[in-house]
């Protein structure tokens, strides 16, 4: 078959990834904010799908947002990278899938360098074998773990007791979707349809019952920047990019938005809030924001787990109406007890934005 | 060539974000930065290209440097396969190893995140740790993660992490051995000495601005003059 303008562009960007066998690396930030997204990444990868998925307590952060904070060299870096290759290498792994979209990066950045200069893959490892003893083998593949669930999105569908569709209306739900910039525009042949037409994230909503919202700045960052999150005085950058964008996607009318990388859901979620403390102005219907969920969440909703196990009570912005819209059972008295219903009371509520 | 471009061109960075820059303006015309900061990426890599050393030490003592996310928008769209934000990272290095960062206020800026990252990553495993994410400095992550982080061990296991625990999971108490590890890579990489170099001149700045490190980790955090912008 001859491909030819768009058809031809985007096969260009199709990934054949392997189906099984994949060490996992962890995200910090996911750690922090959305652990029980990476438990249920492992839970649908493992019981759902029935994927070997290595969990390794001896790794470690990869540094990237060091690296990408300007803190640390290019080679502390790389020999971080390096020492998560080991581990994988001596586990009896092959395939790396990586929690985080920065690591992602990293990952690539270190492999694509050190292809076009092998002199510095010999001395990361001999900085390695150095500081750690190890040696390694560079990963045959490198996926990001939604592409794993991008994969696998029709046989999720199928097990699903959820759809991305209104229940009142049988519309389906209209939604944003936000990839994350290091997914895709530094190395763009890495991502599902690179960073013209990626489809990671849209290929999930699509196959859930969705309807993705092309909106203006859909490509633009969300604002995190690095040391202009992690330094107070910087954070006006941050959000003014996300503020950017949501003055974009609002005239659509989204009901949710699913993102990529550990961060955006943070900050996606996080400066709605601020936004409606500072002008009282809120995105969603009724005086509520938009919830942002991460796409472990929304599988993990559409499969029919609890949303409280999922962790969607941390979030700011509530998520009942996404919930109500789609049908999702749930407990309001539950949200914010912890295991064993023991009572963690209640966190304050926002001046302007509604909150359950 | 002068010496501070050849000290640039021996980083990896430098070498694969700048070979045949035209200088069209299209990094400029999709950075994030440049709407929102006094930031022109075309500009830096045709002051780059001059080679001329005087005009690249004053980038490296300039706030402009310091004003990219690091977002990679540039690298997307380049028409030459540049990247200014690998270039930004290679002149972000060079300013820190000479010292140039401490005449800057967005330069100064690294020691506070250096001493809050680095710091995470040789006493954790983390880059970002809930013990060190402190409420009042993070007013922005809302009522609800001040209720998360006040009941943070019930909070974490009610989520299925494993916070401070051993074996594998979220949040999991990196084992001593792995961190003497991190630190034996940093010792051998270049890590520790640039981490050094910070607080050298962070030192001498704080030093000269009649401060005490505590002080001036504090201020180059929080201080922020209207002229970085936009308007």
């Amino acid at each position: 078959m001859i491909y030819q303008g768009k058809q031809k562009i985007w096969s260009d960007y199709q990934k054949d990834i392997p189906d099984d066998h994949w060490y996992y690396a962890r995200s910090c930030i996911r750690q922090n904010f959305f652990p029980a997204s990476e438990k249920y990444f492992l839970e649908i990868a493992r019981k759902v799908l029935g994927k070997d998925i290595c969990d390794n307590e001896h790794h470690t952060t990869c540094g990237g947002i060091a690296y990408h904070s300007d803190t640390i060299p290019q080679e502390t870096a790389m020999t971080i990278v390096a020492r998560q290759f080991a581990l994988m290498s001596e586990c009896g792994y092959e395939n790396l899938v990586v929690s985080c979209i920065t690591s992602f990066g990293n990952y690539n950045e270190t492999i694509e360098t050190w292809r076009e200069f092998p002199e510095l893959e010999a001395k990361i490892r001999e900085n390695l074998w150095k500081a750690c003893r190890r040696e390694f083998k560079v990963p045959k593949y490198v996926a990001h773990a939604s592409d794993l669930i991008f994969k696998f999105r029709h046989e999720i569908a199928a097990k699903s007791v959820n759809r991305l569709v209104n229940r009142e209306t049988g519309e389906p739900l209209r939604v944003v979707e936000h990839i994350g910039c290091h997914y895709s525009k530094m190395f763009p042949h890495k991502g599902f349809g690179g960073a013209e037409y990626p489809c990671v994230l849209s290929g999930m909503v699509e196959s859930w019952g969705g309807q993705v919202i092309d909106y203006p700045e859909r490509r633009h960052c969300c604002g995190y920047g690095f040391r202009q999150y992690h330094v107070k005085a910087n954070r006006g950058y941050c959000v003014a990019n996300t503020h950017k964008k949501f003055e974009s996607m609002e005239p659509f009318h989204p009901d949710m938005i699913i993102t990529n990388c550990p961060g955006c859901p943070y900050f996606l979620d996080r400066w709605q809030y601020v936004i409606s403390e500072q002008t009282g102005k809120t995105y969603g219907q009724g005086g509520y924001g938009i919830p942002v969920l991460t796409y472990e969440e929304l599988a993990g909703l559409m499969l029919g787990y609890d949303p409280w196990d999922l962790g969607l009570q941390t979030h700011q912005v509530a998520v009942e109406p996404l919930l109500d819209k789609i049908g999702v059972k749930y407990d309001p008295a539950a949200k914010y007890l912890g295991l064993n219903k023991e009572d963690l009371l209640r966190p304050e509520l926002p001046t302007n934005m509604k909150c359950h | 060539m002068g010496k501070l471009y050849d000290e640039l061109a021996a980083d990896y960075r430098f070498r694969e974000g700048l070979k045949t820059c035209i200088n069209c303006g299209t990094c400029t015309a999709v950075c994030p930065a440049a709407e929102f900061y006094c930031y022109d990426p075309r500009r830096i890599l045709d002051t780059i290209q001059r080679r001329d050393d005087g005009q690249i030490e004053a980038l490296l003592k300039s706030e402009t440097i310091w004003y990219c996310g690091e977002c990679f928008s540039c690298m997307t769209r380049c028409p030459r396969g540049n990247a200014a934000g690998k270039v930004i990272m290679a002149l972000r290095e060079l300013s820190i190893r000479r010292g140039y960062f401490t005449e800057s206020e967005r330069g100064r800026q690294v020691y506070p995140l250096s001493k809050a990252i680095v710091g995470n990553i040789l006493n954790y495993g983390y880059c970002i740790y809930p013990d060190t994410f402190v409420y009042e400095d993070h007013l922005e992550s809302g009522p609800v993660w001040k209720w998360f982080l006040d009941h943070k061990e019930k909070g974490y296991e009610r989520l299925g992490a494993n916070y401070k625990g051993k074996g594998p999971g979220a949040l999991r108490m990196i084992a001593r051995e792995d961190l003497d590890e991190l630190k034996a890579i940093f010792d051998v990489s270049g890590g520790t000495e640039l981490t050094e170099s910070i607080e050298k001149f962070s030192g001498q700045k704080a030093a000269e601005m009649g401060m005490t490190p505590e002080e001036y980790e504090r201020y180059t955090f929080e201080q922020c003059s209207p002229k970085h912008f936009n308007h």
